[in-house]
């Protein structure tokens, strides 16, 4: 069955890629992504792809490499962090609004400045609205699984959209743990071929593509683009029951961690949600009722279903924990988002934002334990006077 | 959880502390055990303080934080003995082990006068002996998983043996010096406490 391994999440997405071999791979480095290039280059050199892999002088250069690969009918992938991606940042926008379902891993990692390369997530925050779909993972396995599932969504004729797996950056890029992979032709036959409908290098069918688009057509081109971003959703579902019967690894939208009677709920995205479920697992043994919620899926956002989830009647408190700061005044982007997504949905419960692990800064069970024991202060009918709070920072 | 072994690695930048802790990682990993090997990343230069970690357990691990209460700490440059708070945290039923020529005497007062047990091997004339340079990290490695008792010492030879063969590919003739380190190491380790 599938092959026990152990790699770090960065060698993790290169196998991916290795075994999806894709037609065009068009990188730049950057800390911590790097790895991801430089081992695919790697299987380039040693013919163990057919991949055309193109050395960009920018991560600029990579997108619109990307994008000019995707566009004539290949399939492209690409790999960043942080101030590349900030750098690829124009490309990122006319990816998606021409519908090129280029998949990129992006390690998450701190925007500069001042300079840090360390974990965050406000790299990925920055292009939330790009019109990429963002799935993000815990540790190499569902990175690795992201990745293998990506090109089955991105490329679905209902959703032609580019599609990033994100990861934290050195916590599970450069650590190395257990994985399991799936046989390369099991992978071939899952990720199946490519077979754009419309691409430029088809002669029988001459197109333009990215021409001027004014006040007549671009409101519904992005219109189009957001009926495609509502569509994911279905075929996200649709690709993860497809990959849990060749797997038995099982991906929803969100993970829910011990939620069945949980009192008290902490929500957040990547390794942090490991560390998450250790904590529950020590405050449970203590009688404690916490519950995590984990999001994989953060766009398309799972708004109904969220609310849902975040609305049994045995849930008293809700910390959504953001690893990036929006600099607003109001709480993180996932703290946002989930408020928002209670407050049409009629969903009530108090629910309050920490910004943490900023930079790098190291996150703890201890940390986490924290957030529980601050719920557990919340009465589910408070207005919770001071909602907006950091997690780790040092006074 | 209760079987859960971790371990910090202090070492300076260039001496292969992150090697060891990965080459651990991967030895613990061939007896089929859940592993995570992860060094923590700051300014990479030569000769800096740096640290690396080994989380090793039969369960699979979901932490994903920094150690700060290590069963087992590793010192492989007894220089940073004076720079660095190598005992915080480590557990007194644990052990720490370094690589060092000096006595116990010389060593308790630099360790807060640590409780728990204390080894020391001499990584630096089994190196010289075993590979005519200075390469602390494969005796500090052998030293690690004596004093863990990770693995048998018949079953880490032979997996190292492998790992060697095929890290050292296309240097085949360090391979010989490599797995005498590790024995001499094994056999070589003294417990001062």
């Amino acid at each position: 069955m599938s092959i026990r391994e152990r790699l770090s999440g960065n060698e993790a997405v290169a196998t991916a890629m290795k075994q999806i071999n894709p037609d065009v791979v068009a990188a730049f480095p950057i800390t911590p992504s790097t790895e991801i290039p430089q081992y695919f280059s790697t299987f380039v050199n040693n013919g163990q792809v057919d991949t055309e892999f193109v050395a960009v002088e920018s991560e600029h250069s990579a997108m619109s490499a990307c994008i000019g690969a995707e566009a004539a009918g290949s399939r492209a992938m690409t790999a960043t962090s942080a101030n590349g991606l900030s750098l690829m940042w124009e490309m990122i926008y006319i990816a998606s609004s021409l519908r090129l379902p280029i998949v990129m891993s992006l390690v998450n990692r701190a925007v500069s400045g001042p300079l840090n390369i360390h974990n965050d997530h406000s790299d990925a925050m920055g292009v939330r609205d790009a019109g990429w779909i963002m799935l993000f993972s815990e540790n190499n396995q569902e990175a690795y699984d992201n990745i293998l599932m990506a090109h089955r969504i991105a490329e679905h004729k209902d959703v032609l959209l580019p599609l990033m797996v994100c990861q934290d950056g050195f916590i599970t890029s450069h650590s190395i743990e257990n994985i399991e992979l799936l046989e390369d032709d099991k992978v071939k036959e899952f990720v199946g071929k490519y077979k754009p409908e419309h691409y430029l290098l088809n002669r029988n069918e001459p197109m333009a593509v990215g021409p001027l688009d004014l006040q007549g057509f671009l409101f519904e081109h992005k219109y189009q683009q957001a009926e495609a971003m509502r569509n994911a959703k279905k075929v996200i579902e649709e690709v993860s029951v497809e990959f849990e019967k060749i797997t038995g690894r099982k991906y929803n939208f969100f993970e829910e961690y011990k939620m069945e009677d949980a009192e008290y709920v902490v929500v957040c995205m990547n390794s942090t949600a490991g560390t998450a479920k250790y904590t529950v697992d020590q405050l449970r043994e203590k009688g404690i009722k916490a519950g995590l919620l984990k999001v994989r899926m953060f766009r398309p956002f799972p708004a109904e279903e969220i609310a849902e989830a975040l609305s049994k009647s045995s849930i008293k408190s809700v910390a959504v924990l953001d690893k990036s700061d929006s600099l607003n005044a109001a709480g993180g982007a996932l703290y946002e988002d989930i408020t928002s997504a209670m407050y049409v949905n009629k969903k009530s419960v108090p629910v309050v934002s920490y910004v943490y692990g900023i930079g790098g800064r190291d996150t703890t069970s201890d940390q986490i334990e924290s957030v529980f024991e601050d719920l557990q202060k919340i009465n589910k009918d408070d207005k919770v006077i001071d909602p907006y709070r950091y997690l780790g920072l040092r006074k | 959880m209760n079987d859960l072994i971790e371990i910090r690695w202090h070492g300076r930048g260039g001496q292969g502390a992150k090697t060891a802790c990965l080459l651990l990682a991967d030895a613990a990993f061939n007896t089929g055990k859940y592993i995570q090997g992860f060094p923590e990343y700051g300014p990479e230069r030569m000769g800096a303080p740096i640290t690396a970690y080994n989380r090793i357990g039969n369960n699979p691990i979901t932490i994903h934080s920094n150690i700060y209460e290590p069963n087992y700490v590793v010192v492989v440059d007894d220089t940073l003995l004076d720079c660095v708070d190598v005992t915080a945290g480590l557990k007194t039923d644990g052990a720490i082990v370094i690589n060092t020529t000096k006595d116990l005497d010389a060593i308790k007062p630099k360790l807060k006068n640590y409780e728990g047990s204390i080894y020391t091997i001499d990584a630096r004339s089994i190196s010289i002996e075993a590979l005519g340079k200075y390469f602390p990290n494969t005796p500090m490695l052998a030293a690690i998983v004596k004093v863990s008792g990770i693995m048998s010492d018949e079953a880490f030879l032979a997996d190292m043996e492998g790992s060697f063969k095929h890290k050292f590919a296309k240097k085949p003739e360090v391979i010989e010096g490599n797995m005498k380190a590790l024995e001499l190491t094994l056999a070589q380790i003294k417990k001062l406490q």
